[in-house]
């Protein structure tokens, strides 16, 4: 793991109104890392999340990502990330080829590029054979699979994970984490949102988010050290139940 | 009945907890009451005419002077020449030209026949034929005077008595139209909706998995709507009897079952629109496209029936609107009673039961 | 029984949404239908709550069947769908009346049952069941389930996107309703509560695995799983995917859950191997078995 910084908070804070969603966030994340960002929902996740990828101002503080500053270089911090949310992957009612081919494309891909990659991902992820079916079809590993694949077809320097592998089943997860690991050794950043601690236990690193704060940051085995308990489950409850 | 009254009872909180749709419920109708009584007509008031008075004699003047002063006309600009006729259509400012021939006066007194031109803009082709109608009872009437002052000669005029609406007021032909729009659109649409919300918030499954019986179920739903229709019905006929005028001739009870006879046949639409949709805007687009199309297209409620295509024709018995609009017209404007209703109560009764019978059968009892 | 399901299969055109599905629930048992989205698992909820008709097969609840005493079951059981399904517009008080009085009881006659649940969403009774956080929802949902007294429970993924405070006070609260004497089905995705349930059927792709209690489970496996851990977790897995004698490799958080072949595993013959792939601080220990680790077994 290099030592580079690839994602560095400083500061961070955002109001809506007199609630502090985000309040005062500070941490760096390094280049080829998996990072987890953990907390319940409202804790802020999601608001601290949408600043670093250039959706929502910040009221104060600092981000770069990727190089550029989330105030004000925003569209460039785009098109240097990659997204994959549960809730919204792919397009149920295109072909498999059709949406590598639409999401190349919003990603600035030339054509010729769009036609190599696909042909590439295809082959790694098994899927040639059924490249012409439409996606609604395929079981929902095989869907998470081909989504995170997606999210990579730009070369980012950062994919933002939100929740990827909640109630996908065990093997299938394990392929997917197995992904995650790979392109992470080529050198992309992973960031990971989730409120599933077992996708936690996972990560090189986790932040743990309560009402807007960041109230543990390290490796999963060093804070199950810290809080002397098994699994980050018990880290999480410890934390909430201060 | 205590499972019923509680079911009622929460329905009531939807309703006046969601203030868009109660602004709706009841905004609609006095807004359309308002926007078709004073805006939508077909009386013409202050239409901009020309004048190419040709033979300049005490006679045009007069005529001139008459229409000048009635409140259909004001006379925009006076023309020398034929040659500007076209021009001022093409600028749009006048709606009709009056030309007046050489010997107008000369001719009119010896020959007792005169002619003016009523020159129309006919791509507006209703307010032309307005125009030249009114144009042409202004002379009719000056023609008439002038035999009385002269000379009285032989002269059969037509008149045309306009009965149950004598002044052709358009509000009068609206109302009834209108109204059904809205008890359509409120009973049908908003049951409809609020089934379907059930279905897509998943509540539904919770309810089939209960004691509550399917009838249960519907009548609880259909029941706050038959009210709000009520109350609706007689904010428009309020509203038409204040602000327009419009006369009842008939029974207002009778007018009250006949609307609440309506208002049930729509909401056996609206479940049965439920039955077939499953999210709240399957069913919103099939009440908007399949119901309301078809009650201002082929109701009668803008286009007379009569003049439709034969097939159009038949299609349009089978719309409830159009028995409800013969009902309510014959009641407020005919003044007349059930022994003249009674085939279009009939049938609209026959509708009604239809609708409810059919969408208790295919009401399912499990979630496929 | 309470609840007897035998070889109930459905299909939803071409896809097998069950196949063959069998096992009973004993009165008064904490019974757990454990598999991933997609599974099934909704699916026979929905035929034995009898919204739904099985394709093939008979069940009973309560010594109902499912399909001719749909009326009856429908007096009895408690449900709470998986998606969140109370009336987001009403307060959390008349969400509970509302649903004591389409079962013709009332809050008061069964409070004691609810009793311990409600106290804790009491004080918001007066908030709109909208605006509530996902764990009080929860609680919300299963007062509404229980208001009628149901002898069986059908709770369908009741934990799926509640944070992990209000998952484990969920399972609590389930624990002592057993203890009431009401049979509960519960499903989720998450192994890791497979422990709380009495017993469990493993279900993927609309077939049961293994029906047992988890301890027992978790015993059938008969290889041995050892945790591994070195610097470089990618590289890590593909080493152990060339290592001659791999049975199985599985990433399991910050370790990769290994099996070998053979009975007579040789730990330092392995890390000797690791080491020649330039990969340090390698740790290897004997770890317990999971129900994950069961499942994959099962599933492969």
């Amino acid at each position: 793991m290099s030592t580079k910084k690839v994602i560095q908070v400083n500061k961070l804070t955002k109001n809506f109104g007199d609630f502090k969603a985000v309040n005062n966030i500070t941490f760096d994340v390094g280049k080829g890392e998996v990072f987890g960002f953990l907390g319940a929902n409202g804790a802020g996740k999601t608001t601290a999340m949408k600043m670093l990828i250039g959706i929502t101002t910040p009221s104060s503080g600092k981000a770069n990502v990727a190089g550029f500053d989330v105030n004000t270089h925003a569209e460039d911090i785009k098109k240097n990330i990659g997204y994959m949310s549960q809730k919204f992957a792919l397009y149920d009612d295109l072909t498999v080829n059709e949406n590598i081919t639409f999401f190349g494309g919003i990603y600035g891909l030339t054509r010729k590029e769009i036609k190599e990659k696909s042909i590439e991902l295809l082959k790694e992820l098994n899927l040639e054979d059924v490249k012409n079916m439409l996606v609604a079809s395929l079981p929902l590993g095989w869907k998470q699979k081909l989504s995170f694949s997606v999210s990579l077809l730009h070369n980012p320097k950062i994919v933002f994970l939100d929740e990827p592998t909640g109630g996908v089943d065990p093997i299938t997860r394990r392929h997917f984490w197995e992904m995650i690991y790979k392109a992470a050794s080529s050198g992309t950043t992973i960031f990971v949102t989730t409120h599933y601690m077992d996708e936690a236990e996972y990560c090189d690193r986790v932040s743990v988010m309560v009402n807007g704060k960041i109230e543990a940051l390290d490796t999963p085995k060093k804070l199950k050290e810290t809080y002397n308990v098994k699994s980050m489950d018990e880290v999480f409850l410890k934390l909430v139940r201060k | 009945m205590k499972r019923f009254v509680g079911f009622i009872k929460k329905e009531f909180y939807h309703i006046f907890r969601d203030k868009r749709s109660l602004f709706i419920l009841f905004g609609m109708p006095i807004a359309q009451i308002l926007l078709f009584g004073f805006a939508i007509t077909n009386e013409i008031n202050n239409v901009d005419i020309a004048i190419l008075d040709h033979s300049k004699n005490v006679n045009s003047t007069e005529v001139i002077n008459k229409i000048s002063s009635s409140k259909y006309f004001s006379i925009n600009k006076f023309l020398e020449m034929e040659s500007e006729i076209e021009s001022i259509f093409k600028k749009g400012k006048v709606k009709a030209v009056l030309i007046f021939e050489q010997n107008f006066g000369s001719n009119l007194i010896k020959e007792k026949k005169a002619t003016v031109q009523v020159v129309t803009d006919a791509t507006d082709p209703n307010t032309a034929n307005t125009v030249s109608n009114y144009v042409n009872g202004i002379l009719q009437q000056y023609q008439k005077q002038q035999n009385k002052s002269i000379d009285p000669g032989f002269q059969v005029l037509p008149e045309t008595k306009m009965m149950y609406n004598s002044e052709l007021k358009s509000v009068y032909m609206f109302v009834p139209g209108v109204m059904t729009i809205i008890l359509m659109l409120v009973s049908a649409m908003m049951t409809s909706i609020s089934i379907t919300r059930e279905k897509e918030q998943g509540t539904m499954e919770i309810l089939l998995v209960s004691p509550l019986k399917p009838v249960q179920v519907i009548l609880g739903k259909v029941f706050p709507y038959i009210f709000l229709s009520i109350i609706n019905a007689l904010i428009i006929i309020v509203l038409s009897i204040f602000i327009f005028k419009m006369p009842v001739q008939g029974s207002l009870l009778l007018l009250g079952l006949e609307s609440i006879l309506f208002i049930v046949s729509a909401l056996g639409l609206g479940i049965l629109i439920s039955t077939i949709s499953e999210t709240q805007q399957t069913a919103m687009m099939i009440s908007l496209m399949g119901l309301m199309l078809p009650v201002i297209l082929l109701s009668g409620f803008i286009f007379p029936i009569a003049s439709m295509p034969y097939p159009l024709q038949m299609i349009s018995n089978i719309i409830p609107a159009k028995w409800f609009i013969i009902i309510v017209k014959g009641i407020m404007l005919k003044g007349v009673g059930i022994q003249f209703l009674w085939k279009e109560s009939l049938i609209l009764l026959f509708m009604t039961v239809f609708f409810i019978v059919v969408s208790i059968k295919k009401y399912k009892i499990r979630l496929e | 029984m309470s609840i007897s399901v035998s070889h109930i299969s459905k299909s939803y055109k071409k896809v097998k949404a069950l196949e063959n599905i069998s096992f009973d629930v004993k009165p008064g048992e904490l019974f757990g239908l454990i598999g991933p989205d997609g599974a099934g698992k909704t699916t026979l909820f929905r035929i034995l709550t009898t919204l739904m008709l099985a394709d093939d097969g008979i069940a009973k609840v309560d010594n109902f069947d499912v399909i001719t005493d749909y009326k009856n079951i429908r007096n009895c059981v408690g449900y709470m769908p998986g998606k969140f399904s109370l009336y987001q517009d009403l307060t959390v008080e008349e969400n509970l009346n509302f649903f004591a009085t389409i079962f013709g009881t009332t809050i008061e006659e069964n409070y004691d049952l609810i009793k311990e649940i409600y106290i804790q969403i009491e004080p918001f009774k007066t908030r709109r069941a909208g605006n509530l956080s996902g764990g009080m929802k929860q609680k919300l949902a299963l007062c509404c389930a229980l208001i009628h007294k149901p002898t069986v429970l059908f709770l369908d993924e009741p934990t799926t996107g509640v944070d992990p405070v209000s998952r484990k006070e969920f399972w609590e609260m389930l624990k002592r309703l057993q203890h009431k004497g009401i049979t509960i089905l519960v499903s989720t995705p998450y192994m890791d509560e497979a422990s709380m349930c009495d017993r469990i059927a493993l279900i993927q792709e609309g077939k049961i695995l293994e029906i047992d209690k988890p301890e027992l489970i978790v015993k059938k496996h008969l290889k041995d799983i050892y945790n591994i851990r070195a610097n470089d977790m990618f590289l890590l897995i593909q080493s152990l995917k060339s290592y001659k004698n791999h049975y199985s490799i599985y990433p399991f958080g910050e370790f990769v859950h290994y099996t070998d072949k053979n009975k007579d595993f040789n730990s330092t013959e392995l890390k000797k191997y690791l080491e020649t792939k330039k990969l340090t601080n390698i740790i290897i220990e004997k770890t317990t078995v999971t129900i994950e680790d069961a499942f994959m077994e099962l599933a492969k």
